[in-house]
């Protein structure tokens, strides 16, 4: 098996005995549904449930999607800030530090307290929660453009605006796009994140009033589709960066075609 | 002394320290020197003597802690615009094929910048009878990672040299390529060079790249660096692999070699 076809097969096969794993280890131990329940249990909650579960599910992307692209817009400024000033570096990266090291869940009941019970807080937590990684790729990128190159650039009269132009987003173009990937499974914890704190609407909502009502398989079947909408965004950001970045990642395709 | 032209690019009793005025490194002091307007030049000295210190100390990217640095008749005051550079590494876009990073320095040269879009053509077949002259034609649509290090040093030399500059400086440009690339590469910039004679200044190592390709080599002493002899090299051009095996060759290498042992002896004992 070629190592493409590895990367399309093998994690299914993991999932799959995974399931079978857990549905054993359920019969045998004899928990009952509302500690653990069956992964045939949790299929059967999902066609159940099939249409609130997708229903709660896109409102959840929605407002992932929406924060997250908030956090593409300030997350790049920040980058490009940060990146092509040392003084805005010193200046503002401790504070990003330590923003970035507030967990979020605390700042959501202030959210709910400003904006109310809705979406504008979980897109807000999405955002706040999904920024950093792109901020701080982005700002890599751009400061790391070599010395060198710096000099040629600057004896031709290049301005700072020239070398941010010419060199420094296109080289921090593969480091932005690895950081969508990373930063859109997060932009998903955080909108859930705030769902479940105070919602009336999203997956988040939806889990806590399963467990409220000790539906544990529901609770199992909205986590299930949660993951796998994460899954699906990775793999359309990593389809995109591939596109974006070929550059990049040159040899690493013809190093898959040649291996066994 | 007087004629602008016999000091082209001039350094006059320059100091250069790195870091703070009094723990900072010395990197050169008390460096004179002077190049004639369409010279080819050669910097060589021991590692760390300051030679790359004079590049940027001729091309305004690091300003003199004491002295004048005069290029063209003007004291050099911040970065010069028109400068032509190549560096041991090539320092291609990747992302950029071999054409577009030839055509790099005319989207920030005053005044192609301006018209750029509209020339683009123009500078299309100049660039491509640049990347010809240099052995790269049929490579123009590669992108650098598509090269060898030769052709990269190639491609890089073209982007050095396509806006025409007055100074070309190239500070070890040979320096990670094997032996017989590199000889190659001398016959090619030796040709550019007789070709359109710009001004040039050469930093090696390698004594005998300084004699086969300049017409002045400037010796650099142990750090704090500054030029301790100065060789003419009437050789005639255009000069070959076999010349730089003929005696006089030969001759002139071993007289460098020397000189720069000394220097180097009498850091150590200075040390000791
Ligand atoms: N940016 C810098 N900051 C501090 N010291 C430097 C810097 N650049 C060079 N130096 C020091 O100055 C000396 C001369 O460096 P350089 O001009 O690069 O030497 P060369 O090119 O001849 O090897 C070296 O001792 C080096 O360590
Ligand atoms: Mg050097």
């Amino acid at each position: 098996m070629s190592p493409r076809m590895q990367g399309t097969v093998l994690p299914w096969l993991v999932v799959a005995a995974m399931f079978v794993v857990w549905e054993i280890g359920v019969t045998a131990a004899g928990l009952p549904p509302f500690v653990l329940p069956a992964p045939s249990a949790v299929f059967a909650a999902f066609a159940e449930f099939y249409g609130p579960i997708m229903g709660h599910a896109m409102h959840t992307l929605g407002t992932t999607l929406a924060g997250f692209a908030l956090s593409v817009v300030g997350g790049v400024a920040l980058g490009v800030a940060v990146g092509s000033s040392a003084v805005a570096y010193r200046a503002l990266f401790p504070v990003l530090i330590g923003f970035n090291s507030i967990p979020k869940v605390a700042i959501v009941p202030v959210l709910i307290i400003w904006f109310g019970i809705g979406a504008v807080p979980a897109i807000i937590t999405a955002c706040l929660i999904s920024f950093f990684p792109i901020t701080v790729n982005v700002a890599t990128g751009i400061a790391t453009v070599e010395p060198e190159l710096r000099d040629v650039l600057r004896s031709l009269g290049a301005t700072k605006l020239d070398i941010l132009r010419k060199v420094g987003l296109p080289r921090a173009a593969p480091y932005f796009f690895a950081s969508l990937k990373v930063a859109i499974t997060l932009a998903f914890v955080g909108s859930i994140i705030s769902e479940t704190v105070g919602s009336n609407e999203g997956v988040g909502y939806l889990m806590i009033q399963a467990s409220s009502r000790f539906q544990i398989p529901l609770v199992f079947a909205a986590l299930l589709v949660v993951a796998a909408m994460g899954v699906a965004m990775y793999l359309v950001f990593a389809v995109i960066e591939r596109r974006m970045t070929f550059w990049a990642t040159r040899g690493i395709d013809a190093a898959y075609a040649t291996g066994g | 002394m007087s004629d602008p032209a016999a000091r082209f690019v001039a350094l006059e009793g320059v100091s250069l320290r790195y870091g703070g005025a009094a723990q900072g490194t010395l990197a050169v002091q008390g460096l004179d020197i002077a190049i004639r307007r369409g010279e080819f030049a050669a910097v060589v000295g021991p590692s760390g003597c300051g030679k790359s210190t004079l590049m940027k100390l001729v091309t305004g990217l690091a300003p003199a802690s004491e002295g004048a640095v005069i290029v063209g008749g003007h004291e050099v005051a911040g970065p010069l615009k028109i400068v032509g550079m190549a560096f041991q590494n090539p320092t291609l876009l990747p992302w950029r094929t071999t054409l577009d990073n030839v055509l790099l320095p005319l989207e920030i040269v005053e005044p192609y910048k301006a018209t750029f879009r509209r020339d683009r053509e123009k500078h299309v077949a100049r660039a491509r009878a640049l990347l010809a002259t240099v052995g790269l034609a049929g490579f123009e649509g590669k992108y650098p990672w598509e090269l060898s290090g030769g052709m990269q040093q190639r491609a890089s030399l073209c982007r050095s040299l396509i806006h025409e500059p007055a100074l070309l400086m190239l500070d070890e440009p040979f320096a990670a390529l094997d032996a017989f690339t590199r000889e190659e590469l001398w016959a090619v910039l030796q040709a550019l060079w007789m070709e359109r004679r710009f001004t040039c200044i050469l930093v090696t190592h390698d004594l005998r790249e300084a004699v086969y390709l300049a017409d002045t080599v400037h010796v650099m002493s142990a750090r704090p660096g500054r030029v301790i002899e100065t060789r003419v090299i009437d050789l005639p051009r255009p000069r070959d692999l076999d010349a730089s095996f003929a005696p006089d060759f030969v001759e002139i290498v071993q007289g460098l070699r020397a000189r720069i042992a000394e220097a180097r002896a009498e850091q150590l004992r200075a040390a000791a």
